[in-house]
């Protein structure tokens, strides 16, 4: 990747989160930790690895892409904004009354969003059909699902992991935005995942780790895919939540927490953006 | 009317390739014929329904009409949320197929026995129910399913039951189907209890009670015209369903009643009531324990319509739990 291909991404990233933060702020809402943590997938899928375009959204050959974690939705809308698949403009309704954008991923009225998430465990699944449908087809796009960490709590999940290499669906990948806290506590402690690559490639995937603020390991993980023929791929981002701001860092409180302003003022400096 | 799915299942495919049959590890035997003539459009997803529905999903957004089967509860309260979310919320085109609808699989216990679905099925945006009352019925259900763009549930009976109408009939979503004419009452009966509401009929007018027979197949659509219809002409509407009383065809048929601007009919519900069998048996077996046998029709009509007689007639006093 050019010097100037990695500036690029690294303004989107930081964009994703600038932007998200406003809007979180506006509406008084929360999952900022969890938006965070993905900027910089969000940055590289839909610029250097999604096949889509902005303004054929329902394009048939588009790559399919399905936020799973669709709380975190707001830095979707963000970097869907970014790509002109809609008006930066709507960024704002986000939350608001008679507003375009919930406060979950939605796809009704809102191109780009290719499929409407919010509880946990159904985008994977759902995934696997497309992914299926795009084989039997003879169709050359991909299915690329964004799973929380969380969300691997979910019994849905898993029986479309045992799914998708049964089917061998190599144009499936998964990427588990992997930032180590979900709802009540740390992964850890709630209900552990690990081994968790190990469980992936157990079940027949072709696994990789990364780190998931990493710009090149995520391009250089999602490109030239599938990384083994006949499996399907799970990349596994390991990521902080809250990424970008200290005091939200690794803390279980943004994952709900809404900043006041005097918070909201201190994000926004630690993100280099005045007041 | 699960042979009469099938056998349209495969005719449809033959002229339709985006047909697709996903099912969850059950329907051992029936679905060989369709597996074999459609080997790509068959997928046993394996004893996965939340996955298996998701899939279906997937399936249908990429442009193919998709009928998930399997037993009883399972393609339905297993995955309810993949149904809603998934199929209903993207008006997903899938097509929801259980068989054993109500007591079908009395014998295997409660687990089997689906009583609520059709409550759960009708509160869901976008989504079509269907309870064909006999085989010519499920064959048509199942036409007139895959024509039609969007969710469908098709709550089927079992393997063998008898033909009921004599004639050939028009199967036409959302619109009943007369099986018997009279206008001393209407008897509105869904899905497999077609059969028996036809019986008490025939009973009825052996001592001069002509009894209009309505097949309400489709419950969503609801065909209120033919209800208000029995309820003007009549005076008198009953309902008959092998499923809980509560938000079923009992209840659609309340709901058309109570809003009506004409006189209200007399109306009473038969169905289950809100527990669990913890009785053993057949389906017929269980039919006549909960008030659902021809006798026990006619027994509840008779009562109801002469004043002078007890009313309600043995139903909740046979009941378990």
């Amino acid at each position: 990747m050019t010097a100037e291909a990695l500036e690029d991404l690294r303004i989107l990233a930081h964009r994703i989160r600038v932007r998200t933060l406003g809007m979180i702020y506006r509406a008084k809402s929360s999952h900022l930790g969890s938006a965070f943590s993905m900027a910089e997938l969000l940055a590289v899928l839909y610029t250097s690895i999604l096949r889509v375009d902005p303004d054929h959204p329902d394009w048939p050959e588009r790559d399919r892409f399905i936020l799973s974690k669709g709380h975190a939705c707001a830095a979707l809308y963000v970097v869907l904004a970014e790509r002109g698949f809609f008006p930066r403009e709507w960024l704002d309704e986000f939350y608001q009354d008679g507003g375009r954008l919930a406060g979950h991923a939605t796809h009704t009225g809102v191109p780009g969003v290719e499929f409407s998430t919010g509880s946990l465990g159904h985008g994977l699944p759902v995934s696997c059909g497309m992914a299926l449908a795009a084989k039997q087809d003879g169709n050359s796009y991909r299915v690329f699902t964004l799973l929380s960490d969380g969300e691997c709590d979910e019994g849905s999940n898993w029986e479309a992991v045992l799914f998708a290499p049964h089917h061998k669906l190599d144009n499936l990948t998964v990427i588990i935005d992997y930032n180590k806290i979900q709802s009540l506590g740390t992964v850890k402690e709630v209900l552990d995942l690990e081994p968790f690559a190990e469980k992936w490639r157990a079940f027949g995937w072709s696994v990789s780790e990364i780190d998931g603020h990493n710009l090149e390991e995520i391009r250089k993980a999602l490109t030239d895919l599938p990384k083994k023929p006949g499996k399907p791929t799970c990349v596994i981002a390991h990521t902080v939540k809250g990424k970008g701001v200290s005091f939200m860092e690794e803390k279980l409180l943004w994952h709900y927490r809404c900043p006041n302003r005097e918070e909201m003022v201190d994000a926004l400096m630690e993100l280099g953006v005045g007041e | 009317m699960r042979d009469a799915f099938f056998d349209a299942l495969v005719e449809l495919a033959e002229h339709d390739d985006r047909v697709h049959l996903v099912v969850g590890d059950l329907g051992f035997g029936v679905t060989k014929t369709f597996a074999q003539r459609f080997p790509r459009r068959f997928l046993n997803a394996g004893v996965a329904e939340q996955n298996m529905t998701g899939v279906a999903a997937g399936l249908a957004l990429s442009g193919k009409t998709v009928f998930t089967y399997s037993i009883a509860n399972f393609p339905v309260l297993r995955c309810f949320e993949q149904i809603r979310n998934d199929v209903c919320y993207h008006g997903a085109n899938v097509k929801v197929v259980a068989v054993g609808g109500g007591f079908a699989y009395g014998s295997l216990g409660a687990s089997h026995h689906a009583t609520e679905d059709l409550a759960l099925m009708r509160t869901l945006p976008g989504m079509t129910v269907v309870a064909p009352g006999d085989p010519a019925e499920a064959q048509g259900a199942t036409r007139a399913m895959a024509a039609h763009q969007g969710p469908c549930y098709l709550r089927l009976g079992r393997a063998g039951e008898p033909k009921v109408h004599s004639q050939p009939i028009q199967f036409q979503l959302g619109k009943a189907i007369l099986a018997r004419m009279g206008n001393d009452l209407t008897l509105i009966s869904t899905g497999g209890l077609l059969e028996t509401a036809v019986q008490a009929s025939d009973r009825l007018s052996s001592k001069g009670i002509r009894c209009r027979v309505l097949s309400m197949h489709t419950l969503k659509p609801l065909d209120e015209e033919a209800i208000r219809a029995a309820a003007r002409e009549t005076g008198a509407v009953f309902t008959l369903e092998e499923h809980s009383v509560i938000g079923g065809l009992g209840s659609a048929v309340a709901e058309v009643l109570a809003e009506s601007l004409e006189k209200p009919p007399l109306f009473r519900r038969m169905g289950l009531p809100s527990s669990f069998s913890c009785k053993v048996g057949t389906q017929e077996y269980l039919r006549a324990q909960h008030g659902l046998s021809v006798e026990a029709v006619v027994e509840t009509i008779g009562a109801a319509l002469d004043p002078n007689r007890a009313y309600p007639v043995g139903v909740e006093s046979n009941l378990s739990i």
